[in-house]
């Protein structure tokens, strides 16, 4: 789960650490009275959407008075910004986070990620602060130092002096690097992130060390412990057909083309996306129903995937193991009673109790359901039937 | 032969008294797997399934009947614990198949496994089967013949659909395996390329991978230096955009790290053939058979 750069600062203030004082702002006017009330001579307007790159991308703003703070709020409001992790189709803002401006001496790169290889949190720092940490990584990851932390003792003081004296700062603020580490390590655990990034973490001229940018991820498994985290999240940066279907316990992510999936099992899932592809068709998205399916959670994918007029068909790829075609194959038939098909759903079973599956499809004789013996044809022809459906002119919705 | 369990492994089952364990635990039975106890606390006494004696403890359950391997189907946020209970009382191999278990927890329980004896498969995995002797999670039974094929694979149903591929072609299996799709767990792919590569029965092998991490490409690097015996590859996950989490917690492309053309091109360079789409695995199987001249060796159904 994401949050807004605004909350990851305040929970890193919680911790102790140095954050820029600033208030979240929805309107213009709140913008000029939030940067009033800061009285500094420089204001900083930041949008506030779930992905970076924004500086680039003309999402941070210096101001210089309060007509500016006003004029840069009303221009990036309803601006849709678009960075190097949005996508082509950007992201609308719809929140700024006004503060106040740092007289910045340095600027460098922290954070703690979870490790695969060696099972552990890792720490990263480097003093090619503000830099796309990829490219840093790809162009000098000389430049990149890391510690890996045994969770039995924490991060030890040791580990957070080696990589302060790595890093390069300065004797006067050595200690202040350090207990930042300390710090934002124990917002890590205590808050079970999956990133807690700095970028940059600043040293000023008055010798403070401030986040001056703060990104914190959480771990969704353990969500069930954070009601505190849950309640930061904000729906609207998110596709409203992945909320819909995270509610229904689907896992689905919008891919933006025409030819949808469902499919059992997210590696099936994944693949299916990839056969669609494979034979020139444009996935629509990847939707793993999970291995205990009910027919209301069939129909809760039919209705989604056909909530607008994205999209021209739909492939259910299904390989009963434990999951019983029968049963997948009546869900259908009730998904189609229910919410009703407004575009070819094309059907490969395989697996447990295929036969049955297959009849009950047959038998059913719902309209615009067609079988495909073999996934190979079945990714095929719902590429086939989707240009047809979208050269007819019917949209998903209308048809 | 065969990797890790065979029909002489003693299971006992962790969480024996849920709905989802009894299930497969009847399965696993009529399939002949030697489950030997139970544990549930609270439910030490009891017997379940008409002859499995139910215990409080692993370690009280190990006591009484041998067990010497586990399988997990308790609830994820106490699954890490029974994880270590299993550990401490010294089993040789525990199988979780709990999904949705935090990662900080499978940090803790890596490193309270380091230097003990017990491997670790999954979590947030499908388990692992011996063809005709031992089933440890959910692998359906009907799809596996016994052959010379091993299986390794990331994902549930990729596993599934791969197995049923290669027995669909006459190519019989040794043991499968689930690795589970979580970016902490216990046995990677080379840690089972490496058992397999051991097992005189098994004559080649298949590797289901999928976007996040780089674990397939080290498995590359293994293969190329380490075995004679040709593999198989596939990856899921071709399409997948970045920092999108793909339903399993470890298919996530991050960092510009992980994506599937990486994969695919460290595996093409040790020379291993990667599957075109999943519906080629069995086939790409059957032409590698073929161009080592194993394919007759490996036709046994």
């Amino acid at each position: 789960m994401n949050i807004h750069e605004y909350q990851s600062k305040q929970i890193l203030k919680w911790y102790g650490i140095n954050v820029p004082n600033g208030q979240p702002a929805f309107s213009p006017e709140e913008a000029a009275r939030i940067a009033k009330d800061l009285g500094t001579p420089v204001a900083v307007v930041k949008a506030q959407i779930y992905a970076g790159g924004r500086g680039k991308a003309g999402g941070v703003k210096l101001a210089h008075n309060i007509d500016e703070v006003k004029y840069f709020a009303s221009q990036l409001l309803g601006k849709r910004l678009v960075t190097h992790q949005t996508g082509p189709e950007g992201k609308v803002v719809n929140r700024l986070l006004i503060e106040e401006g740092s007289d910045i001496e340095k600027e460098y790169y922290l954070s703690f990620v979870i490790d695969r290889k060696t099972a552990q949190v890792v720490m990263m720092g480097s003093a090619e602060g503000g830099m796309e940490i990829e490219k840093v990584a790809a162009e000098m990851p000389d430049r990149i130092f890391t510690e890996y932390i045994d969770p039995a003792t924490g991060l030890m003081p040791f580990q957070a002096k080696k990589l302060a004296y790595r890093m390069g700062f300065k004797k006067e603020v050595l200690n202040k690097a350090m207990d930042l580490m300390e710090k934002l390590y124990t917002v890590f655990v205590e808050k079970d992130c999956s990133l807690a990034e700095i970028n940059p973490m600043v040293v000023t001229k008055e010798n403070t060390v401030v986040a001056l940018d703060a990104k914190l991820n959480f771990d969704d498994s353990a969500l069930f412990r954070h009601p505190d985290i849950v309640a930061l999240r904000d729906e609207s940066e998110e596709d409203p057909k992945e909320s819909a279907a995270a509610k229904a316990s689907l896992s689905y992510v919008n891919l933006g083309g025409d030819v949808a999936c469902m499919v059992n099992g997210a590696g099936l899932a994944m693949a299916t996306v990839d056969i669609i592809k494979f034979y020139g068709g444009e996935p629509a998205n990847f939707l793993d129903v999970g291995g205990d399916s009910t027919v209301e959670k069939i129909a809760e994918a039919f209705r989604i995937m056909q909530s607008d007029d994205q999209v021209h068909s739909i492939f259910v790829n299904i390989f009963g193991g434990i999951n019983k075609c029968d049963v997948i194959a009546g869900g259908i038939v009730e998904a189609a009673k229910v919410v009703g098909l407004k575009v070819p759903v094309i059907a490969r079973l395989d697996g447990t109790n295929v036969e049955q599956g297959r009849a009950i499809l047959a038998e059913a004789k719902v309209p615009q359901v067609y079988m495909a013996p073999h996934m190979t044809d079945g990714a095929k022809l719902a590429v086939e039937l989707a240009a047809k459906h979208k050269a007819a002119g019917k949209s998903g919705k209308g048809a | 032969m065969s990797i890790y369990i065979n029909k002489n492994t003693r299971v006992v089952v962790q969480g024996i008294t849920g709905h989802q364990a009894s299930f497969h635990t009847k399965i696993a039975l009529d399939y002949g797997t030697n489950i030997v106890a139970g544990v549930t606390p609270g439910h030490g006494g009891e017997i379940v399934l008409g002859r499995i004696p139910v215990f409080n403890t692993v370690q009280d359950a190990v006591n009484a009947t041998g067990a010497n391997a586990s399988v997990i189907y308790v609830p994820a946020r106490f699954a890490a614990d029974s994880i270590c209970e299993a550990v401490a009382a010294n089993l040789d191999l525990v199988v979780c198949i709990t999904e949705h278990i935090p990662v900080l927890d499978m940090v803790k329980v890596r490193a309270f496994m380091k230097g003990k004896k017990t491997k670790l498969i999954g979590p947030n995995c499908p388990g692992i089967l011996t063809v005709d002797e031992c089933r440890l999670g959910l692998l359906p039974t009907y799809i596996h013949k016994k052959g010379h094929v091993g299986v390794i694979s990331r994902s549930g149903t990729l596993t599934y659909e791969a197995t049923y591929q290669l027995t669909l072609a006459g190519l019989g299996q040794t043991t499968c395996v689930g690795l589970g799709g979580d970016p902490v767990k216990g046995l990677d792919f080379i840690e089972v390329l490496e058992a397999f590569n051991k097992d005189p029965d098994t004559y080649a092998m298949v590797m289901i991978g999928e976007i996040g991490g780089t674990a397939e490409e080290d498995a590359a690097k293994w293969i190329k230096a380490n075995t004679k015996k040709p593999v198989v590859a596939f990856i899921a996950g071709r399409q997948a955009p970045p920092g999108k989490r793909m339903g399993h917690a470890g298919a996530i492309i991050s960092g510009g790290k992980g994506t599937a053309a990486d994969k695919i091109k460290a595996l093409n360079a040790a020379g291993i053939e990667v599957a075109d789409t999943v519906a080629d695995i069995g086939a790409t199987m059957v032409s590698v058979l073929k161009k080592a001249g194993l394919f007759e060796k490996c036709h046994t159904c």
